[in-house]
């Protein structure tokens, strides 16, 4: 095994992906020369060169436009689109387009591609640079939605995005991006649509996703001391959704927390907790818990911004509040 | 080249200039018994390209059969054109079991990759991102593909055109921009959709050539298309073609231009019917005849009427399809809800 940081595992991903398969080619604004604004994707244009990974003017529809484009004629392309905000520039091709024409055409026509996207808190860059916008991917059909937590499972889900015949939407965080950890030596893939049992507990389940995994693994490590004990579940995928885990963990512990940087309305905790109240009712002990950011836009000052997002010290005292 | 307008003898093969000719026919009977169609409520939907025959079919006859479409909303009969059978065709716009994309798009936006067209979007301009995206694929797999991107006037003022413009011109992408001015954008005249003294001028400013041609005379259109095609293909980059030409009829089945548009104009433009244009150049060439024509379009009409006929014998389409395709694999929560939802009443006609 070797430690990467987060952002190491997504050049690490692509470069696995493109040395197998000379299908899957590369393209977003300063992904090439300059590796990247987060520094993902350094290396690549030296490994693989600029006809696979290229440089592009600056046209969020254009590159989202032009991939789906290469994906209907053979190609499998991975696009970047540096902030997740800048979907609503391209929304037009993400959710009227590259999740809808399989299913127009009647399948005739695949479009397996993959946009990866900086997404989330952590930065102070605001409303337009920091949202977490997974929800808005998950309520349209025909599109898939990743999320990974640490670098071992952006490394393997990027390349089972890649493999997948589906246009996967893959969010990496950018607050996570200097964060290490251990991923296994050569070639590694992962599976879409399965969450992960971090950590057992006998009280609560806390559900997470992304940035706010470890956030929740410490809040359930200062709950223990107090003499709550909480399972903790890394969603890692909202599309496919792995239902059977999530409705498994709830039942043992008959409380279910969710932690997500969604504004309140409509973020994926509303839908986890309607498949919840739907498939679980009589095993709850409970009500269903949402910690979300409040609906409003994200602040970009510190102090702000910190006092939006869910932190540890709120989800302790969400749950010491209401798990007794 | 001789000049267009005083061509003494034809500039094309006789085969190439008399398929233009009888699909132009096809497409203008076709048209003709579609909206009939409409208007008596056996078709909920419809676009003719009547007095735009020319542009779309001399321009798609241009490309080779690995080629790609991606049309506006226009050029279903490129499709015809590239060896689409009629029926399934039709299928497409009663949105029936014939149907080879099951229902899921509304009439006038079939495809097939059969014959290398993909969907038109009623998003207008999306196309034209996707088509140039083709287009740096085949240049990428090294492969001799073009790609045919069309558009309308209207399409021009969206941001999708100018940046799939601007991506062509700077990755030199095989693909071709085929614009239809028609003159009108629903009812927005093209003197109001752009302050530019053409759409052919707008490719200068994105690094490559745009020719203007008279989208009525198929002879024209089809020389500059096939001049930009055979440009693309050999590594020489994008052109932007406008046809200037003129529609007809109204937008859609569910418009009516005599509100906005004055019908001398329309008069003016229904003298330079594409059909009359090109049939008179055959004539004068001594290779059609008015026997012929008659043949024609008695034959044609016979064709069109007997695959409505069959057409219409299908079925709709089975409800449990629609589940289908969203994603590659069927997913458990889909079948679920395919369930719950077959445990449930039909609605729609079959319920009444």
């Amino acid at each position: 095994m070797a430690e990467l940081t987060y952002r190491e595992a997504v050049a690490a991903g692509i470069a696995q992906e493109m040395e197998r398969d000379e299908r899957v080619v590369f393209l977003g604004e300063d992904v090439a020369a300059a590796g990247g604004v987060f520094k993902t994707t350094v290396g690549l244009l030296e490994k693989f060169g600029p006809c696979r990974v290229r440089d592009t003017p600056i046209s969020e529809q254009a590159i989202v436009g032009a991939a789906m484009g290469a994906a209907m004629t053979g190609l499998r392309p991975i696009a970047e689109i540096m902030f997740s905000d800048f979907f609503g520039v391209s929304w037009d091709m993400i959710a009227n387009e590259i999740a809808k024409a399989r299913y127009m055409c009647a399948g005739q026509l695949a479009l397996p591609l993959v946009i990866r996207t900086a997404n989330g808190s952590g930065s102070r860059f605001g409303a337009q640079h920091s949202q977490s916008v997974e929800n808005w991917v998950m309520a349209v059909p025909g599109l898939k939605v990743v999320a990974p937590s640490n670098p071992a499972d952006v490394k393997g889900l990027l390349a089972a995005a890649v493999r997948d015949p589906d246009p996967v939407i893959f969010f990496e965080h950018k607050g996570l991006y200097a964060t290490k950890g251990e991923v296994p030596d050569g070639e590694h893939v992962d599976r879409l649509g399965t969450a992960k049992v971090l950590r057992q507990g006998s009280d609560v389940t806390i559900v997470a996703l992304a940035a706010m995994v470890p956030r929740a693994l410490q809040a359930a490590q200062r709950l223990e001391k107090e003499g709550i004990s909480a399972t903790v579940v890394d969603l890692r995928s909202l599309v496919p959704l792995d239902t059977k885990t999530l409705l498994v963990e709830t039942k043992k512990t008959g409380r279910l927390y969710t932690v997500e940087e969604n504004p309140r309305l409509c973020g994926w905790g509303a839908e986890i907790a309607s498949i919840v109240a739907e498939e679980a009712f009589y095993d709850l002990d409970g009500p269903i818990v949402r910690i979300t950011t409040p609906h409003v836009p994200l602040p970009a000052a510190d102090e702000l911004e910190d006092n939006t997002v869910p932190t540890v010290e709120r989800i302790v005292e969400t749950v010491r509040r209401t798990a007794g | 080249m001789q000049p267009l307008h005083k061509l003494e003898t034809p500039p094309l093969p006789r085969e190439i200039l008399l398929r233009i000719y009888r699909e132009m026919v096809r497409l203008r009977t076709l048209d003709e018994r579609m909206m009939t169609l409409q208007r008596q409520g056996r078709v909920g939907f419809y676009g003719a390209c009547t007095g735009q025959e020319a542009a779309t079919l001399a321009s798609a006859i241009a490309l080779e059969k690995s080629d790609w479409i991606f049309p506006a909303l226009r050029e279903g009969g490129a499709m015809l054109l590239r060896g689409f059978p009629l029926v399934p065709y039709l299928c497409q716009i009663f949105g029936n079991a014939g149907d080879e994309t099951k229902g899921r798009q509304m009439p006038s936006h079939m495809a097939s990759k059969s014959v290398h067209q993909v969907s038109w979007s009623s998003c207008i301009g999306t196309q034209l991102p996707q088509a140039v995206g083709a287009a740096m694929a085949a240049k990428i797999k090294g492969d001799r593909t073009v790609v045919a991107a069309y558009l309308g006037d209207g399409a021009t003022s969206e941001g999708d055109f100018h940046v799939a413009l601007n991506f062509a011109g700077v990755f030199k992408a095989p693909v071709v921009f085929i614009c239809q001015n028609n003159h009108w954008a629903i009812s927005v005249p093209s003197s109001k959709q752009t302050a530019s003294e053409s759409i052919a001028i707008k490719a200068q400013a994105y690094g490559f050539g745009g020719v203007k041609v008279d989208g009525n005379d198929a002879v024209a259109v089809h020389a500059a298309v096939k001049q930009a095609v055979d440009k693309a293909r050999s590594g020489g980059g994008p052109t932007l073609v406008e046809c200037e030409t003129y529609r007809i009829g109204a937008h859609s089945s569910s418009d009516d231009p005599t509100r906005y548009r004055d019908e001398r104009e329309v008069e003016q433009w229904r003298k330079r019917d594409p059909l009359d244009l090109l049939r008179g150049r055959l004539q004068s060439w001594g290779i059609w005849s008015a026997r012929e024509e008659d043949e024609l379009r008695a034959k044609v009409l016979e064709e069109v009427n007997a695959a409505i006929a069959e057409a219409e014998k299908k079925p709709e389409p089975p409800r449990e399809s629609l589940f289908e395709d969203v994603y590659s694999v069927l997913p458990w929560s889909l079948r679920e809800q395919r369930e719950e939802l077959l445990a449930s009443p039909p609605a729609g006609k079959t319920s009444q």
